[in-house]
């Protein structure tokens, strides 16, 4: 067993003792010293790349960068002097004169890391003059927009691309002051591998990179009278949404949420996780088909993920056989408000517009991703929207969001058991696909619904089920680093004829799941991963219902509009196909 | 550009180097040398046979100022922007040859006669500022000259 070697040292004259390869910039927090940084994000890496922490080590002629350099015995570092701080500031106005000033319309305004850096060192004039290289906007992809003049070249972005995700669609190519992060050779991002995460947006400093923001078009659909705007809101989102007004991290604000909702103008409030209830009785029969019945292939995938399935067809085109055929949930509310909900309501569902406040990015390229987003006549959703774009919707409306009362959503498409806020966490969907498939396997309840083994951030977790039994092989990846391992375990099973090392799969594209989206606010970490989870555990744990079979008001749309599970009619509304892409279009 | 054996000259170079360590530039070089350049279609075909991502290999690709991506034409205009070049107005030349042909540097004309380059120094400092048309050398071109030099090289052509 080898020992922790401890390392004693002095920081601003404060003894510090750490674990051997702790770096400086680490330590000091330990004294309750903070080193400013730009480029070093709690989920990457140091990169060393803007230059801003740096501090001086006694006896040193040369300044440390402290978020890569470990601190050494004995060492005597001063942090903060007059000189320190002299050449931060040297190094900002050194950043700024290739940084744009129309800080006022960007999509970072008052929500930039560089601009609050600028702001704590009381940048005051244009030092150096300005030299802005002359980059064309990328908007192709209609879910990130790439405006590469406003980089500092930080890499956060490479990294989050490269190596979180494994995507490889973002690059720095050329060299020197031409630098850009670009895709490889100049194309547009949508002619890329992207797959449209939106994990860039998310760690980007700067607004060199940000969702396309479509609350515009959203404000002229409630504006017009001859519309007939609803709205639904994803699992994670109601656990990040209070981010953006000082509640703690992972408050759940489901109820103040619909509240808000009809008071911005939407006639009918619904939830995404009524939806979730329902993809986990079509995935979850699907389920039992295969794996009861052996009509299909097996490991089953889940497919809720946009960003995910991108990845596959992209990545992996020669297993798309085994990817859940159901629609994502929100797409699923969609075409049950145009149809059943039309319906019943003798409303024109040419008049229904369907808009969807997700923790996603992807989710705006899903919803016209294959014709069977409008298998109904009519497109499933609308206009997607973030979650950071509708805390600007709820600030523009002037609407005092602490302040208002809790309401209740329609219940028609908006009740949901506690399986289905359950699927904004990494491990959710298998959870609460496991709940459904085990009646309807044994026709029992389970006694004890909590599968605590695939929740946690833990990037590949996998177990085995018994359902009375028989033995179900299941696994769960989050962040599309960690698909590798479990893909290439098929992969190489059905080449060589083996048995599959497992039988159910879930996989969601972001660190932690959609809790981690990216288009959720900005600054996560993993500890805000974990409390914006928790957020959602906790109010399952405290709901009656906990399985999506129990939702009273899926039951009863299956009973008057769809008949049940994997019928014709099901098949029609609520399914999808998918098909081998190429990494390049160009 | 597709070239019928691509496939095959791509494998062969890979071939070639594949059990070198940091073995892309070698496979890069060895590929520009058959070109000319690195064609799009050969740097994806070195992804897909070296389960290399694109992006890695065009980081590499654009770093080097050595890697060209885009066919050379006909004829190769390299103007020189070493310092003395520079101090004696090769700018100048420069703005007048993007003007004239309607190219970047890096660039080649449609027509895939000429292609410009910018290079630093070629060592003969005397004759500044200096433009080369492949071998020939251009010695204390004016701005006024440049008209003439293509000219000289496109004559005849035009007609083809």
């Amino acid at each position: 067993m080898s020992t922790v070697i401890r390392v004693k040292a002095n920081i601003n004259g404060f003894p510090v003792e750490v674990d051997h390869g702790t770096t400086i910039l680490e330590a000091a927090q330990k004294v309750q010293v903070k080193i400013p940084t730009l480029c070093k994000h709690a989920d990457l890496a140091p990169s060393a790349g803007c230059g801003i922490c740096i501090v001086k080590a006694k006896g040193n002629r040369k300044m440390l960068r402290a978020c890569c350099t470990p601190i050494e015995e004995g060492m005597d570092i001063v942090t903060h002097d007059p000189d320190i701080v002299q050449t931060r500031r040297t190094v900002l106005e050194l950043i700024l004169s290739n940084h744009p000033t129309d800080c006022l319309v960007c999509g970072r305004n008052n929500d930039c890391e560089l601009q609050k850096i600028c702001a704590e060192f009381g940048i005051r004039d244009d030092r150096f003059e300005r030299l802005l290289p002359n980059i064309p906007v990328d908007k192709s992809t209609g879910t990130i927009i790439l405006e590469p003049k406003k980089c500092i070249k930080c890499g956060r972005c490479i990294d989050v691309c490269q190596n979180m995700q494994d995507v490889w669609a973002l690059s720095f190519i050329d060299r020197g002051f031409e630098t850009r992060i670009s895709p490889a050779g100049d194309i547009k991002l949508a002619e890329s591998p992207c797959v449209r995460c939106g994990q860039c947006s998310a760690h980007c400093p700067t607004g060199a990179i940000c969702e396309n923001d479509e609350t515009q078009k959203v404000w002229s659909m409630l504006q017009d009278p001859a519309n007939h705007c609803v709205v639904q809101i994803a699992p994670a989102v109601r656990v990040a949404v209070g981010e953006g007004f000082g509640y703690p991290v992972g408050t759940n604000l489901t109820k103040k949420l619909y509240a808000l909702l009809r008071r911005l103008g939407f006639e009918a409030v619904f939830d995404t996780n009524f939806g979730a209830d329902l993809t986990i009785m079509e995935e979850g029969t699907e389920f039992v088909e295969r794996f009861v019945h052996k009509k299909g292939p097996l490991p089953l995938i889940t497919s809720c993920c946009p960003a995910w399935v991108d990845y596959l067809e992209k990545y992996y085109g020669d297993m798309i056989s085994l990817f859940s055929s159901a629609k994502s949930p929100h797409e699923m509310v969609g075409a049950m408000a145009k149809t059943y909900y039309a319906q019943k309501k003798n409303i024109d569902p040419a008049k229904i517009k369907v808009i969807s406040i997700m923790p996603c990015t992807a989710k705006k390229y899903e919803i016209t991703r294959a014709k069977e987003m409008a298998s109904s006549g009519f497109q499933d959703v609308d206009v997607s929207l973030t979650t950071r774009e509708l805390i600007r919707m709820i600030k523009q409306a002037g609407i005092d969001f602490k302040k208002l009362p809790d309401e209740d959503a329609d219940l028609m498409l908006g009740d949901y058991a506690g399986a289905g806020t359950i699927f904004g966490a990494t491990g959710g969907v298998m959870e609460a696909a496991l709940r459904t498939a085990y009646f309807a396997i044994t026709n029992e309840n389970l006694q004890d619904v909590n599968f605590t083994a695939v929740r946690g951030l833990q990037g590949v977790k996998e177990t085995t089920v018994n359902v009375k039994g028989t033995e179900v092989k299941i696994a769960v990846a989050h962040g599309l680093k960690n698909v590798k391992f479990v893909m290439d375990k098929v992969r190489e099973a059905v080449l060589n004829n083996q048995p599959v090392p497992y039988h159910f799969i879930e996989v969601m594209a972001c660190p932690g799941g959609c809790v981690g989206g990216g288009g959720q606010p900005y600054m996560v970490n993993d500890e805000i991963r974990k409390q914006r989870a928790k957020g959602l555990y906790d109010e399952d744990a405290g709901l009656e219902r906990r399985c999506s079979h129990e939702n009273p008001y899926v039951q009863q749309l299956y009973r008057e509009f769809l008949e049940k599970p994997l019928s014709h009619k099901a098949h029609e509304l609520l399914h999808t196909t998918y098909k081998s892409r190429p990494l390049y279009t160009k | 550009m597709v070239v019928e054996t691509l496939k095959d000259d791509v494998q062969a170079v890979i071939a070639r180097w594949k059990d070198r360590e940091g073995n892309l530039i070698m496979i890069l070089h060895d590929i520009q040398d058959r070109y000319g350049y690195v064609p799009r279609e050969a740097a994806l075909e070195v992804s897909r046979q070296s389960d290399m991502p694109l992006a890695r290999i065009y980081e590499v690709l654009t770093f080097y100022n050595y890697f060209k991506l885009e066919a050379p034409g006909k004829f190769n205009i390299s103007v020189c922007l070493g310092t003395a070049c520079y101090l004696k107005g090769a700018a100048a030349l420069i703005a007048e040859i993007r003007h004239v042909l309607r190219v970047e540097e890096g660039q080649t004309t449609k027509d895939g006669l000429f292609h410009l380059q910018i290079v630093r120094c070629l060592g003969c400092c005397g004759l500044a500022p200096v433009i080369t048309v492949d071998e020939k050398v251009y010695s204390a071109v004016k701005r006024s000259d440049v008209v003439g030099i293509i000219a000289e090289h496109s004559k005849g052509l035009e007609a083809n």
